[in-house]
């Protein structure tokens, strides 16, 4: 449905973005069965493979030879995109305890579960680049390591719950699935299996707004306040402009990003229209119309100084958020002491009736 | 999520929460396959979490944890010379060797 890069889309099993998600997991299977050939030879330009390889669309294993600024990168890039798995769950878990109806709660339960899950397979593909989650978790409570804008936003009503599936799982794919083609390989298979668990977040949360939408004037009310609210955050996730962006350039050329952060934006404008016709709902934006020469949506720009503000940590949410966090591990230490404890004294047992 | 074998430290003292490799086998019949990692105290916890996070929609049916530290990996510089397959060694196929005709259930 979107982008060049995906081969025959429409055709592809589940259509939409699931379909690209398979797409890109059937590219993988087929990259690794045109098996390039085996590693440099000796005494051969290691960068020069390198390339190679990226040129191939091959994927990097985390053996193999990369430029210490791709190692960095990707750290960085899967580390931040790993913390704000884990801090998303808060703006969420908040209305655990005040879920509308049971299945609602359990739903909420289940997709918080799966926000801790990819934090985990984030943290893991982060590792096979020579360093522990220990290291990571330490630098995010450090401050010296973000994650997403979007979190540091509040969740003042039930209808936020939906308006976060619907807009901002639903960015967070149209961000994820160019991902699933990633070149490092451990990245890669991380998206696919994070990307096809977002798309239920991303239904879920458009069928409680539609329920809304379409309850009493109170309720329909309610959701067309999220989505107002949730709207220019939900822009502002796919980053700064192109113009500004400093790291999209090199990501580009090593095929770790695949799209620039404006086309992105403007693909996810292109979706929501459409869909929020159906809900009954309108997007917050008195400029938002089609363009027949660009065949594509008009729209206004978030506001780019409060994005940097919200990086900065001057967002509203900013200090609860990690405050939550690092009382969360600072007051979970002595779990960990305990389990350290008893595994080292199981282990001993085991030892002592090995002898 | 593999090929990490020869990081250091991952099992062992001054690690509360060492690094285990989890593959999981989705049906009877099919083997086990590599689908990630996690950190766990010990193999029963490893066992446990693995279970929440790798088999949440029906994935398998039987999971393995190995420590991390358990798993030696081949490296990719030696890919050529290590994984030869042989091409001096083509009788180590069946169609290498020329059946003559008309022989049955051959």
């Amino acid at each position: 449905m979107y982008g060049n890069d995906f081969s025959a889309p429409d055709d592809a099993p589940g259509g939409g973005l699931l379909g690209e998600v398979e797409a890109a997991e059937a590219a993988l299977r087929e990259a690794a069965a045109r098996a390039r050939r085996g590693g440099p030879a000796p005494g051969e330009d290691l960068a020069a493979y390198f390339t190679e390889v990226i040129d191939a669309d091959q994927k990097i294993e985390p053996r193999d030879w990369m430029p210490e600024a791709y190692r960095k990168t990707l750290i960085r890039q899967i580390a931040q995109h790993a913390h704000s798995e884990i801090i998303g769950m808060q703006p969420e878990g908040n209305w655990i305890s005040r879920a509308p109806s049971l299945k609602r709660k359990a739903i909420l339960l289940a997709k918080v579960q799966d926000e801790a899950g990819h934090g985990l397979y984030l943290y893991a593909a982060a590792e096979t680049l020579g360093i522990s989650r220990d290291e990571l978790v330490e630098l995010l409570l450090g401050g010296r390591q973000k994650y997403s804008s979007i979190f540091n936003y509040p969740t003042l009503t039930w209808a936020d719950v939906g308006a976060i599936g619907w807009l901002v799982d639903g960015a967070a794919i149209v961000n994820q699935v160019p991902l699933c083609r990633c070149s490092y390989g451990p990245y890669a298979r991380a998206m696919i299996r994070v990307c096809k668990e977002e798309s239920f977040h991303q239904r879920q949360g458009y069928e409680i707004l539609h329920t809304l939408a379409h309850g009493t004037p109170g309720q329909k009310a309610m959701a067309q306040d999220a989505i107002d609210r949730w709207w220019y955050p939900s822009l502002a996730m796919f980053g700064p402009p192109d113009g500004d962006s400093t790291h999209s350039a090199q990501s580009m050329a090593w095929k770790i990003k695949r799209f620039s952060n404006d086309e992105l934006r403007q693909r996810f404008v292109d979706m929501c229209v459409q869909q929020a016709e159906i809900l009954g709902l309108t997007l917050p934006d008195p400029d938002l119309r089609w363009n027949d020469e660009r065949q594509a949506y008009d729209y206004t720009q978030p506001d780019y100084d409060e994005l940097m503000q919200v990086i900065k940590g001057n967002g509203p949410c900013n200090r609860q958020r990690m405050e939550h966090r690092r009382a969360a591990h600072a007051e979970g230490a002595w779990v960990r002491e305990a389990a350290a404890a008893y595994a080292a004294k199981r282990a001993e047992q085991k030892e002592k009736v090995a002898a | 999520m593999s090929e990490r074998s020869e990081r250091p430290g991952q099992l062992g003292a001054g690690n509360p929460s060492p690094l285990w490799e989890v593959f999981v086998r989705a049906r009877r019949g099919l083997s086990h396959t590599h689908v990630g990692s996690l950190h766990a105290p010990d193999a029963e916890l490893a066992l446990r979490n693995a279970r929440d996070l790798y088999t949440r929609r029906q994935e398998g049916v039987s999971i393995w944890v190995v420590p991390a530290g358990a798993i030696t990996a081949s490296s990719p510089d030696e890919k050529d010379a290590f994984f030869d397959p042989a091409a001096d060694k083509v009788y180590r196929h069946p169609t290498f060797y020329e059946v003559p005709d008309g022989v049955a259930h051959l």
